[in-house]
């Protein structure tokens, strides 16, 4: 290919697996979302398909139930032309109390390409990495990471923002039990953002202070001084006991809502991972006006998830 | 390394190429111009600007990036990881006349991504190959339609084009 | 008449005041003599270089038998036992089923008759089905042999159920020891609760857990207060466990503690790359926990040092680190993960680490076992201090290996384990 030699090629993702952004660099991750650039015009095209992994194989391990993320990335993975299988807990052997190793096995037998896994357990998507020669991206691991997630947001407020270089970010919500927290606090502080996490003290993960955040149990306080606002859902199946005593309660000290909207800048971002609880997380106003960028974030969703494919099979092709 | 064409040269060959497109091609058809990226890119703004003075009306220009379409994508033999970057077309290519430019033909490879790229986007009435430089050694059965310069270099030699806005210096070495 | 005698070797018998080389004839199963021996018998081991210690004793193992017999049986765990160097063993009930009865008790003591091995007790059950609800049947245990009562794997999570169990107890003057868990701190934690529980995104289980159950405990205690009671503190791992202890024991009160290897040599950082052979409960702490557990043990505060030798299947071990069982499997080297912890550092010297293994241990448990006196049966330990090797899961006897020590580098062997006057494991064998 003679016109494509230029210095800024050198950088090469080595990464077969996409498992969490805790390990990769700053530019790494900028990598990824300079990929997803490239992508979002598939799907404004009328044949939304590119040919790159054309006669390669996604499954879609999802042991937890996620409508949303598991059609975004079967979505992601048609657009680039690969076929798609669903492994969902309910339909398959999972729920027959094969373990995680054996179905690594199975389908590695199969001849996956890449495994798209959700899992309830930390550390899943790293086991069965170990344990299958197939790429592995991983869709959510118990409350470890959710790098897509994580970076679709920083790719939604790069988009808008031009930089996170400096801006204020508040994550808001069951941070103990969030993955979504985790991914993003990795992105955006490697990325230059000074992010606080906000909630109730009964909903911070243990040793919160060794973290590269601030904390602040005040929404209020923090509201009028940031740039970009992340509601996290309050996931009411994850919860164990009660660390807040009603939804009536979080909601009027932690919800996002147009009262609290007046006082923040005028240029706020305000972003959720979806779905939302209307009236919990935020009022319907909020969610629907002009400073949301919710739909944004799903639809960019679809190129970052894209790109992610794209590059853990370029690296495992490379590596054979 | 040897300098075959100079700046002056290759202002030349442009203007040639764009006398010969606007002599063949009927004004009843919309034309649009298409730069593959990266050097094509910058080759088709000025082709259209080009063209556009000469017909006296708008010649759209869009830059279209193949790396998807590329055949070696999943080889293990590429060294290089080709970055994915954008393809920017603001217009619809349906029924348009597609003038496709690059900066030098040579296996026939990117042409070849190209064609299936556009494919996906729309069914153009015709595409239309434009090139600076032409090379021996097609592994493609491919053809330039509007060819600037033509060169039978050696298959391992290496024609490289560099261009003001991307390399600071405008002229096309062989070595 | 069977005659063993061992020669030259550096005598330890810290119940008995004894560090110096010398010699010890055994008869007929039994210590005869211990000194400068200038007759010869039947059977003689020169143990020049060596230590020779009383027979180690590890009061807390546990054997799969009955219901896991995958995992390990009496029989492979008392091989695996004197492959360590230990000539008793105390066994933990919560077998499948537990040992709530004297018939258990007596099942457990026939397959170590059988198995030829090391001497293997057993501690009964603290209450029926380790459902901390209803007391288990303890003076039948008691008669039947049991050296202690316990719901390891479990605490007792009722503070009323604790408190009878202690005062029943005392009537039998047999040791209640406590796993420490309060479950509603614990929760469903698969490792300590801290930073690195945070960023690998797997439930904590706060040190609370831990030490909340053993204040309780040691309230308890002092709240009853007659002479029979005698309650121990199983595997602490944390620095405010070790505060409550010597608490505890300036007080005068009857309480004793144990420690495993691997709380003195790993911390919850080991846990980085989700290896369920980290995996252990209570989990590993930190550094901080390590220094405290160390300064205990140097102070004397810590009463025995045990493996908690717990096997499982590797198929069991190779799930997600959430799913996994809890357990390490290092009874064979735990006399050199001690060394390791404690005499290279230097927190203790070859005497006083022999005393938390022999003679300590077995006062906890009530048999007259861990000494050199005349009279007592033959269980001799040879170790030779200085072999350097790496430890190597493959040779274990157990039928499991799961540890995380594999391929470390150590210091110190075991080269024969005496049991009544038998040599019942002899290195390179």
């Amino acid at each position: 290919m003679e016109s494509l030699k230029r210095k800024d090629e050198q950088f090469q993702w080595k990464h077969k697996h996409l498992l969490g952004l805790r390990d990769l660099s700053a530019e790494e991750i900028t990598y990824i979302l300079d990929t997803a650039k490239g992508f979002e015009e598939i799907s404004t095209r009328s044949v939304k398909k590119a040919p790159p992994l054309r006669g390669k194989v996604v499954c879609n391990l999802f042991f937890e139930d996620s409508t949303r993320t598991r059609n975004s990335f079967t979505l992601a993975a048609s657009r680039l032309s690969a076929d798609v299988i669903e492994f969902t807990k309910t339909a398959s052997s999972v729920s027959k109390g094969e373990t995680l190793l054996d179905t690594a096995r199975n389908l590695e037998a199969m001849g996956i390409d890449i495994v798209v896994i959700r899992h309830n357990a930390g550390g899943a998507a790293k086991f069965l990495s170990r344990n299958i020669n197939a790429c592995v991206v991983n869709a959510g691991d118990g409350f470890c990471e959710h790098p897509t997630q994580g970076l679709l947001d920083v790719y939604t407020i790069r988009k808008i923002k031009k930089t996170l270089e400096g801006l204020k970010i508040a994550i808001v919500g069951d941070i103990a039990h969030s993955r979504v927290a985790r991914s993003c606090m990795w992105a955006m502080t490697k990325l230059g953002a000074e992010v606080t996490f906000v909630g109730p003290p009964t909903l911070m993960p243990a040793q919160v202070d060794k973290l590269p955040v601030s904390v602040s149990y005040s929404l209020d306080e923090v509201i009028e001084k940031v740039d970009v606002v992340n509601m996290l859902r309050i996931q009411f199946e994850r919860l164990g006991g009660n660390p807040f005593p009603s939804v009536r309660e979080y909601s009027h000290y932690f919800g996002l809502t147009v009262e609290r909207m007046k006082r923040a800048k005028p240029d706020i971002m305000v972003m959720h991972p979806g779905p939302i609880n209307r009236g919990l997380e935020m009022e319907s106003e909020v969610a629907d006006g002009s400073n949301s960028v919710i739909l944004e974030q799903v639809k960019n969703g679809l190129a970052v998830r894209m790109a992610a494919l794209f590059l853990v099979n370029q690296a495992a092709a490379v590596q054979e | 390394m040897k300098v075959i064409l100079n700046s002056r040269q290759i202002e030349q060959i442009l203007a040639e190429l764009t006398s010969r497109i606007i002599s063949e091609i009927s004004p009843q058809f919309d034309v649009a111009v298409i730069g593959i990226r990266s050097r094509g890119e910058i080759l088709a703004q000025r082709l259209s600007s080009l063209l556009s003075q000469g017909l006296g009306r708008e010649i759209p220009c869009g830059t279209l990036d193949i790396t998807l379409y590329r055949d070696d994508l999943n080889s293990p033999r590429s060294k290089a990881q080709p970055r994915v970057r954008t393809t920017e077309i603001g217009f619809d290519i349906d029924e348009k006349i597609v003038i496709l430019v690059d900066d030098v033909l040579y296996t026939g490879r990117s042409t070849r991504a190209a064609l299936d790229s556009l494919r996906d986007l729309g069914r153009p009435k015709a595409i239309k190959l434009a090139v600076l430089v032409d090379r021996a050694g097609r592994e493609l059965p491919i053809q330039a339609d509007y060819a600037g310069y033509k060169t039978d270099v050696e298959p391992g030699e290496l024609v490289q084009v560099f261009l003001f806005e991307s390399d600071g210096k405008e002229e096309v070495v062989i070595g | 008449m069977s005659e063993l005698l061992i020669k030259n070797g550096r005598v330890i018998d810290p119940a008995n005041g004894i560090d110096k080389q010398c010699d010890i004839l055994i008869v007929d199963g039994d210590i005869a003599e211990v000194g400068k021996i200038k007759k010869t018998a039947e059977t003689v081991i020169d143990a020049a270089g060596k230590l020779v210690v009383p027979g180690l004793i590890d009061i807390h193992v546990h054997f799969r038998e009955p219901g896991d017999e995958e995992e390990e049986t009496i029989a492979s765990g008392s091989a695996a036992a004197v492959a360590g160097g230990f000539t008793s063993v105390v066994c933990m009930p919560n077998t499948k089923p537990p040992i709530e009865n004297e018939t258990d008790v007596e099942y457990v003591h026939r397959k170590a008759r059988q198995a030829r091995g090391t001497h293997v007790y057993t501690m009964g059950a603290i209450t029926k089905g380790l459902e901390g609800v209803e007391l288990a049947e303890m003076g039948f245990m008691a008669e039947a042999g049991a050296v202690g009562f316990t719901d390891d794997g479990n605490g007792v999570q009722d503070p009323s159920v604790m408190l009878r169990a202690l005062k029943y107890a005392a009537m039998f003057n047999v040791v209640v020891a406590q796993h420490c868990q309060a479950n509603s701190f614990a929760g469903a934690g698969v490792m300590n609760s801290g930073y690195y529980s945070t960023i690998l995104g797997l439930p904590g289980a706060d040190p609370l857990a831990e030490e909340a159950m053993l204040w309780r405990d040691i309230q308890l205690v002092k709240k009853i207060r007659t002479g029979r009671i005698r309650y121990h503190a199983q595997h602490i791992s944390t620095a405010g466990s070790v505060e409550l202890i010597r608490a505890a024991k300036k007080d005068s009160l009857p309480v004793s503690c144990e420690v495993t290897p691997h709380h003195l040599l790993l911390t919850e950082e080991n846990c980085a790359e989700y290896d369920t052979n980290y995996k252990v409960n209570p989990p590993l702490r930190t550094s901080r926990d390590i220094e405290a557990l160390k300064e205990a043990i140097a102070e004397g505060l810590v009463d025995a040092l045990v493996s908690d030798h717990a096997p499982h299947l590797q198929s069991e071990k190779e799930l997600e680190f959430l799913t996994a069982p809890f357990g390490i499997a290092s009874m064979e080297c735990s006399l050199a993960l001690f060394v390791k912890a404690l005499i290279e550092p230097g927190v203790l010297d070859w005497p006083r680490l022999i005393e938390l293994m022999t003679v300590k241990p077995a006062r906890i448990i009530g048999v007259d076992k861990g000494t050199l006196s005349k009279g007592r049966q033959g269980d001799v330990t040879i170790i030779d201090p200085n072999a350097e090797y790496l430890i190597d899961v493959n040779k274990f006897r157990s039928k499991s290996k799961n540890c995380p020590y594999h391929g470390w580098a150590v210091k110190g062997r075991v080269e024969k384990t005496i049991v009544g006057g038998e040599i019942r494991y002899s290195a390179g064998n």
